[in-house]
């Protein structure tokens, strides 16, 4: 069980794996309770184009990535602000274009390139020292940022016109979620690839929220069922040879479908305090 | 003593919406201290009229004064109760914690809540009949619970005036009248504005109506005229009055 630990990329692995845990476990929580999974798909896909930048301008592919996936993402909370009930349009939109700039900037660079899988899918495995120096602030800076703000994230995710009346700034609370979106999807681009992304923001909030009422518990218990995705993942991509970002995402799912069923067998029962 | 400001002033207010005009020529002056009836159909504007209150909407033309100041300054001092409390059910959030953002404003952003925060909300909601339920989350509440803690929300932002839209839309007829006889204790210290087409229980309590179906029609006084209600309605309605139901407009015709 341990053999793994033995090498140096093993160790990277499962340190990244930790530390994109915690931003999917913030983050993710956000991005679920504020019904926005769709919009991180879209920002993670636009981010393509930003490795494609990359490839093209011999720019670092993070941060190709890191430009493009924060720009979709400020593009997509603008337009979220402003009109609500075209979003999903515009999601798409920039979800496709993002993709297509991308291709066509990798088909103008001249070369082969063996590294753009690693993108759609992820490569955990190829994680560096000076990859985690890289995830490292990101993921400081935002739990920082929600510690600092979580309850104005917390009335603005519930109710968000009660917290415009009492005054908070919701448009400039709701950018910097977005903006954290941004940095936690080149996160998790690195970890499970483009592609993969939702599936990691997703389940593991989904999950913890049928254990708790609140919003902080939430974010812990996601942090930590991230944590134990990846390293069994990890494990199994180890062992059966298998690509470690979907072997992650199929932890996940496996873990989703087995709360729907416990769902289905017994629900909480909760009695209030006398 | 020096004039108190009025709780509301309007003057000449018109809004659209995607150049469906919503309200037109409202105006009226509320004092403080009042307990105000916004009547009118569905679709009439009362929601609206209140969003244009509390800043939420810009009026296309005309002014509103609210304690003499402009609703966005106005905030602090306004409670406000939505329509719907049934919004994200799902929600991970707690009694406690719900009612705790009430005590959240611009001047505080980023600021941790402090004891006396948690005291002011401990005694709300015990003043609401909900304190046992401080841990319970939101959404395994029944309506009438819901409506309860939304108030306590309310409330917990100590406001001058308290506004709350359709109250009783989603509960038993029971805690109705009990919300009436707590909103008409609390009308010593608050002035408060209820949008409702519910004529019948709160004529009792009300100091004042105002009838809004695009225009608005305001009677400073306390009595529910049938006029009043027909310009509101322009259909009949059923008017129970000081717990004596009788039928005042026909039926319409088949």
């Amino acid at each position: 069980m341990w053999e793994p630990l033995h090498y140096e990329f093993m160790r990277n692995a499962l340190m990244a794996g930790v530390l994109v845990s915690v931003a999917c476990g913030v983050v993710g929580t956000l991005v679920v309770v504020n019904r926005i999974v769709f919009v991180s798909g879209g920002i993670a896909h636009a981010a393509f184009g930003g490795i494609g930048l990359a490839l093209y301008t011999g720019l670092p592919l993070s941060l190709g990535a890191g430009i493009f996936s924060v720009g979709a993402s400020l593009i997509m909370g603008a337009v979220s602000l402003r009109n609500r009930h075209r979003t999903d349009t515009v999601i798409g939109v920039i979800w496709a274009v993002g993709m297509a700039v991308g291709v066509i900037l990798v088909d103008l660079s001249p070369g082969y390139h063996v590294d753009l899988m690693s993108y759609l899918f992820g490569s955990i495995l190829a994680v560096s020292k000076s990859d985690l120096w890289f995830m490292l602030p990101l993921d400081l800076l935002i739990v920082l940022t929600v510690l600092f703000f979580f309850r104005e994230f917390l009335a603005i995710s519930y109710d968000e016109e009660f917290a415009r009346v009492r005054g908070i700034p919701v448009n400039a609370l709701y950018m910097t979620l977005f903006c954290m979106i941004g940095f936690s999807v080149v996160m998790i681009i690195r970890i499970v690839g483009l592609i993969l992304v939702i599936a990691l923001l997703s389940i593991p909030p989904y999950i913890a929220e049928k254990f708790t009422s609140s919003l902080g518990t939430m974010m812990v218990l996601s942090t930590l069922f991230g944590i134990l995705f990846t390293i069994l993942g990890l494990w199994i991509s180890f062992n059966f040879n298998v690509t470690s970002g979907a072997a992650i995402i199929l932890v996940a799912g496996v873990a989703f479908f087995l709360s729907l069923a416990f769902d289905r067998v017994g629900g909480s029962n909760l009695t209030p305090e006398t | 003593m020096s004039k108190l400001p009025p709780a509301i002033e309007i003057e000449d207010l018109w809004f659209s919406f995607d150049k469906t005009p919503i309200l037109k020529e409202v105006g009226f002056v509320l004092d403080q201290g009042s307990f105000m009836a916004i009547l009118g159909p569905n679709g009439g504007g009362k929601t609206t009229l209140l969003r244009l209150i509390l800043g939420i909407l810009k009026p296309d033309k005309g002014t509103i004064r609210v304690l003499g100041l402009k609703p966005e300054e106005a905030r602090n001092s306004l409670g406000y109760v939505p329509q719907n409390t049934d919004i994200n059910l799902s929600f991970p959030i707690s009694v406690f914690d719900l009612v705790l953002t009430g005590r959240l404003s611009r001047s505080r952003v980023g600021r941790r809540y402090t004891s006396d925060d948690k005291e002011k909300v401990n005694t709300i909601l015990e003043k609401m009949g909900m304190f046992e339920y401080r841990h319970f989350p939101v959404g395994q509440l029944s309506g009438g619970q819901r409506q309860r803690i939304f108030i306590a929300r309310a409330l917990a932002t100590e406001p001058s005036i308290l506004f709350l839209d359709e109250p009783t839309a989603s509960v038993d007829p029971e805690f109705e009248v009990g919300l009436y006889e707590f909103l008409e204790e609390l009308n010593r210290e608050v002035t408060i504005v209820v949008i409702t087409h519910d004529v019948g229980v709160i004529s009792r309590y009300v100091k004042s109506v105002a009838c809004v179906n695009r225009t608005l029609v305001f009677h400073g006084g306390g009595k529910i005229t049938e006029e009043m209600i027909d310009m509101a309605y322009h259909c009949p309605v059923d008017l129970v009055a000081h717990g004596i139901p009788h039928r005042v407009l026909p039926e319409h015709e088949e």
